[in-house]
């Protein structure tokens, strides 16, 4: 299936960038007229995927983070990749409550967030190559 | 992001405007846990009426103080949380184990029974 829009978003692995791309993502995700329920799913899956890029991947060190958006007819999918550590273990890391960062109060919920405000999450990843997190979610009643 | 301590009796509100997520949390933590350490803090309320987005980051740090909380045996309360925000706290199953307001008088009003 063909785009009807694409853009793409480059941006170092700060925390204050998190907000930064929740809210380009679903600015763009609004061409298709979503409802604010669908809009607030998109912006909560991001910075869950943002978050652990900056906290997993780099391990807080700075490197870029990129986020690739298309747009169908009637969806979405949102990529946000970055090149750190990658995950040795990624069925573990879905698991709800697991946590690589015990110590750092962490809820262990991100994936589980992911999947449950998405229609659908692929994860791939290389340890020390870095990880690519895709992001699906289904319009109810797109525009168009 | 903003947040506003003040005390009522053995209670803590803290009032929270913006959004919550990993960037921010860390200074609520901070903020929080002075507060708890200095005075006779028993009880915390969260007000959440002007928080439109919480993560699972933000998400961790409520759930870390309501454990510090906890274990000093006072009460936490959370108060008028917007629909995202209330499905991130459902999701968790933290909605089962704290207590949810419509606005603070009724918060304080059950620490007070």
């Amino acid at each position: 299936m063909q785009p009807i829009n694409e853009m793409r978003l480059e941006f170092l692995s700060k925390s204050c960038n998190e907000s930064f791309a929740r809210i380009v993502a679903a600015a763009f995700a609004a061409q298709l007229d979503p409802t604010l329920e669908e809009l607030a799913d998109i912006k909560t899956a991001v910075s869950e995927a943002v978050t652990n890029a900056i906290i997993h991947g780099y391990e807080n060190r700075i490197g870029l983070i990129r986020m690739d958006c298309k747009l169908y007819k009637d969806s979405i999918a949102i990529s946000v990749s970055d090149e750190g550590k990658g995950i040795e273990n990624i069925e573990q890391a879905r698991q709800p409550l697991y946590t690589s960062r015990p110590d750092m109060e962490r809820s262990g919920m991100g994936f589980c967030v992911m999947e449950s405000f998405m229609d659908r999450v692929d994860v791939e990843s290389e340890p020390g190559k870095g990880t690519s997190v895709t992001l699906y979610k289904v319009f109810k009643s797109p525009s168009k | 992001m903003q947040v506003k301590l003040s005390n009522k009796g053995a209670t803590l509100i803290v009032g929270i405007t913006g959004e919550l997520d990993h960037h921010s949390s860390d200074s609520v933590r901070r903020k929080v846990d002075a507060e708890i350490m200095k005075s006779h803090v028993k009880n915390v309320i969260f007000d959440f009426s002007n928080v439109n987005f919480m993560d699972s980051s933000g998400l961790g740090v409520i759930m870390g103080r309501y454990k510090n909380i906890r274990k000093l045996g006072g009460k936490m309360a959370v108060v008028n949380p917007v629909s995202q925000v209330k499905r991130v706290f459902e999701l968790s199953g933290f909605m089962k184990i704290i207590e949810v307001y419509e606005n603070i008088e009724s918060a304080i009003n059950t620490f007070a029974m």
